[in-house]
């Protein structure tokens, strides 16, 4: 009973350290501050579902009319968009490559990827690997070796980046993520790439803590004419996950978008809930054939903790990078692709529903180098 | 959140102590250690570097040198370094002498700004201010909406134009003004640096306000790129203060080391959970502390003192000390510990907690458990424990949903913390008293023990902990309290 002693250790300790500083100013405060929020409680599960269709849950038909006009855009490619971000990342790389290889040499080498997040560890491998092989291979040039650079970046960057769906049953895409790395706004724009490829989506809102989290992902589904099953706010996550799965089977879309409410790794309540939320979602005929970690490119060295506790949690498939667009590279990848194998296989170059494209590695080593 | 940093920080110390002398070479290994744990921890590459620099620099110095202890003036130039860099003092928060006082909040976008918005207007209506929220974040879908939601549950108005940002501001300061709200928040669509056409629309948001604060939401998750982020915003928007959010994660919160270095601007706010009452001013030098693992005494005693009853808490001491301390008044200690906010973060305040302590996951839902094995007992029982038998204990457990066995624990463990107490006044203490005073006669200074030291002791031996460094407290001792102790 580990945390019984800790809490009776606590309460005696508290109460003995605040004895002599009981008397300091009550008056000056005025009382204790409210209690101004719920607590992170989870109301019972509150049936949405109107009475006349039985067992059926809400379903939000796609409406006709859409409220915002949507700017159409073609599909950038990947290294184009990087365009605007690219110049900052070069010029880490600059001063190396104004100059023959010296001693100074190794230091900006480190000095730039670590500055791109790509992590101490990461890093220090890497330029291990390379001295390695500019010894061997004699490279005199900076630019030869920003290449073997490359080279070796490229190759931690190999996994299999296809998205995958199933025939046997309701194929389910989960999104999971810490707050605001922008999972919502992620499965709008995959809808969207989803529907004009002319497949059928369902969204389920499986965010019901966030305030307007549901009309968030609502206005999504409007633009990219999917469905959309929502439960109240506070309702049971699970439980929207499954109605959504339930009802995308019986109306036979292609594929079910489940997004999640954000939630910290660290908290072990909120992780236990997503196990059930993807327990619940692989039931029958539900299968999780994706499990996307969203994540910021602007994250740091925090980023491998998260996937690798997500990937505990719910075992990720991949991750989606979004905001590569900002100017922050996004190097944490090279960690979490060569520590946990999760490959990076959806990149967020910006705001309009189109810029979500695949990832592509050379692209991205590339781009990052200058 | 720096926990993780100062478990880096103890280790590197901790072989540093055991020295008799430094040579260049154990100062040089520190610093590659300080520098790879810093980096690690996602500070800035370039404050990595000058911090380094200077701290080298100083331990080479003389002082160090010839010191006794050269392990523990190389912590204190660590600590008076990191506080350097954190921003010395708090930014203190003053109002406008015309109404309303005026608060812009920029930021990326998933920074947190929406639901920070609302707890900043918390913050200011628990200081008995009126404020009013801007929703001017017109871009991201709902986002109106959440706002108004959290308005709703703080019970602050939210005002909102959906045309465009600039009008939205602009109409909102009047309404503002017409209304007599006294403080105006205006929340913004999350943009990024680089983004020329959206760092002009929040200029045109800044002109149309005039803001006497301006406040940058930044994610404690961020990596290297804070500093850039900051840097243009900053120089867009002339910032105040920033504001990080996601504390209660296990970042390392490396951005927050460096954004007033680079920028110059203090870190105003800290928000460290997802309630709206999770947020709190930040102290520089007590997370300095923190992060050097001396904890952070003087929050711990704020907090305290917001939710002890004075009477109270003294009369449970008293007992305490005395061993008539029973279940009930456990009990309602209890339930004002619970008040304090969740344990893992008092924990992490208390000074000398060895780090598997700080790290374990403690399960909240433990403290309902006791209070339903205590409210299952008769007063009977809860005075005198001692009493319970098998068949007692079978009913409490049957009555509070527990077993046998954990009740069992609860009596056993609640017995042992009496005797610890009540152990306090014994030999232990008293002699550690007297040779601290004895130290303390010879030095010429003060006569008797600071009460905050007394206060640490106290707290160490209450939980058997092991003792703080004479360095540390000695430091702690230093520090100026903003408070005087009662009775001195």
């Amino acid at each position: 009973m580990d945390p019984l002693i800790l809490i009776l250790i606590i309460v005696g300790a508290l109460v003995l350290a605040s004895l002599p500083f009981v008397h300091r100013a009550w008056s000056r405060r005025g009382g204790v501050p409210g209690e101004i929020a719920p607590d992170r409680e989870r109301p019972s599960i509150v049936d949405t579902r109107p009475p006349d269709l039985g067992d059926a849950p809400t379903v939000e038909a796609p409406p006709e009319v859409e409220p915002e006009p949507e700017v159409v855009e073609e599909a950038p490619s990947f290294f184009a968009r990087l365009g605007k971000a690219r110049s900052t990342v070069a010029g880490y790389f600059g001063s190396v490559l104004s100059r023959g290889v010296d001693d100074d040499t190794w230091d900006e080498l480190e000095e730039a990827l670590i500055r791109a997040d790509v992590g101490v560890a990461a890093t220090t491998e890497l330029l291990d690997t390379l001295r390695d092989r500019a010894k061997q291979d004699g490279i005199k040039e900076s630019a030869d070796l920003i290449a073997a650079l490359g080279d070796e970046m490229k190759n931690i960057l190999d996994a299999d980046r296809t998205l995958d769906s199933t025939d046997e049953g309701q194929t389910v895409w989960l999104f999971v993520g810490v707050n605001g790395v922008g999972k919502t706004t992620t499965i709008g724009k995959v809808g969207k790439r989803l529907t004009d490829e002319g497949k059928q989506v369902l969204m389920a809102a499986g965010d019901t803590f966030r305030a307007a989290a549901a009309e968030q992902l609502g206005t999504w589904a409007e633009r990219c004419n999917a469905e959309l099953v929502r439960g109240a706010e506070g309702a049971d996550p699970s439980s929207v996950i499954f109605d959504g799965v339930q009802a995308g089977w019986s109306r036979g879309v292609d594929v079910v978008l489940a997004d999640t409410a954000g939630r910290l790794h660290t908290k072990s309540n909120l992780m236990e809930e997503l196990r059930k939320v993807r327990r619940v979602a692989e039931r029958e005929p539900g299968v999780v054939a994706e499990t996307l970690l969203v994540i910021d490119a602007t994250t740091g060295q925090n980023g491998l903790v998260q996937a690798r506790q997500f990937t505990e949690a719910v075992d990720v498939t991949g991750v989606v990078l979004t905001k590569l667009d900002g100017s922050a590279k996004g190097g944490i990848v090279f960690a979490i692709e060569r520590d946990l194998g999760i490959p990076v296989k959806l990149v967020g170059l910006g705001e309009g529903a189109a810029d979500l494209v695949d990832f592509d590695a050379g692209d991205f080593v590339d781009a990052l180098l200058g | 959140m720096f926990e993780s940093l100062s478990d880096r920080f103890d280790g590197i110390f901790g072989r540093l102590r055991g020295k008799g002398r430094l040579s260049e070479g154990d100062v040089d290994e520190a610093m590659r250690e300080i520098r790879l744990a810093l980096l690690e921890a996602d500070v800035n590459f370039q404050v990595v570097k000058d911090f380094v620099a200077r701290v080298r620099e100083r331990c080479l110095g003389s002082d160090v040198a010839t010191s006794l202890t050269p392990g523990q003036q190389v912590v204190k130039i660590v600590d008076e370094e990191l506080t350097g860099i954190l921003g010395g003092e708090t930014l203190a928060i003053t109002f406008a002498p015309r109404p309303p006082t005026v608060v812009l909040m920029a930021g990326l976008q998933g920074s947190g700004k929406t639901t920070n918005s609302a707890k900043l207007a918390s913050w200011f209506k628990s200081q008995g201010r009126h404020p009013l929220l801007i929703g001017a974040d017109l871009q991201r879908p709902a986002a109106v909406e959440q706002l108004r939601t959290l308005g709703d549950r703080i019970d602050v108005p939210v005002f909102s134009d959906p045309s465009d940002p600039v009008s939205a501001a602009r109409a909102g300061l009047e309404e503002a003004k017409a209304t007599g709200r006294d403080v105006v928040i205006c929340d913004t669509a999350g943009r990024l640096s680089i983004d020329e056409e959206l760092m002009d629309e929040i200029r045109q948001i800044s002109d149309t306000l005039e803001p006497h604060y301006t406040f940058l939401v930044i994610d404690a998750m961020t990596g290297q790129d804070a500093v850039n982020t900051a840097e243009a915003f900053h120089e867009t928007l002339e910032l105040d203060g920033v504001i990080l959010t996601k504390l209660d994660g296990d970042a390392r919160g490396g951005a927050a080391l460096s954004v007033k270095e680079v920028v110059g601007r203090p870190i105003a706010f800290a928000s460290t959970g997802e309630g709206l009452d999770a947020f709190e001013q930040f102290h520089p030098d007590r997370m300095a502390d923190r992060i050097l693992g001396m904890g952070d005494v003087l929050t711990l005693i704020e907090k305290a003192e917001e939710v002890f009853e004075e009477e109270q808490a003294e009369e449970a001491a008293r007992k305490m000390l005395e061993g008539t301390f029973t279940f009930d008044d456990f009990l309602e200690q209890m339930a004002a510990v619970r008040k304090m906010g969740n344990l893992s973060s008092i924990v992490g305040m208390l000074p000398g907690v060895p780090k598997e302590l700080k790290n374990a996951d403690i399960d909240e839902g433990e403290m309902g458990r006791i209070e339903a094995i205590v409210r299952s007992m008769t007063t009977d029982e809860r005075n005198h424990p001692e009493i319970i038998d098998g068949s007692r204990r079978a009913r409490i457990a049957k009555g509070s949903g527990t077993s046998a066995s954990q009740v069992a624990a609860l009596c056993k463990q609640f017995g042992e913390m009496q005797k610890m107490m009540k152990g306090l006044m014994g030999p232990t203490f008293a002699k550690k008293k007297a040779k601290k005073n004895r130290k303390k006669a010879k030095k010429g200074g003060r006569v008797t023990a600071s009460k905050k030291q007394r206060a640490l002791q106290q707290k160490n031996a209450a939980t058997q902990l092991p003792q703080l460094d004479e360095a540390l407290i000695q430091q702690l001792e230093d520090q100026d309290l903003p408070f005087r102790l009662p009775g001195r």
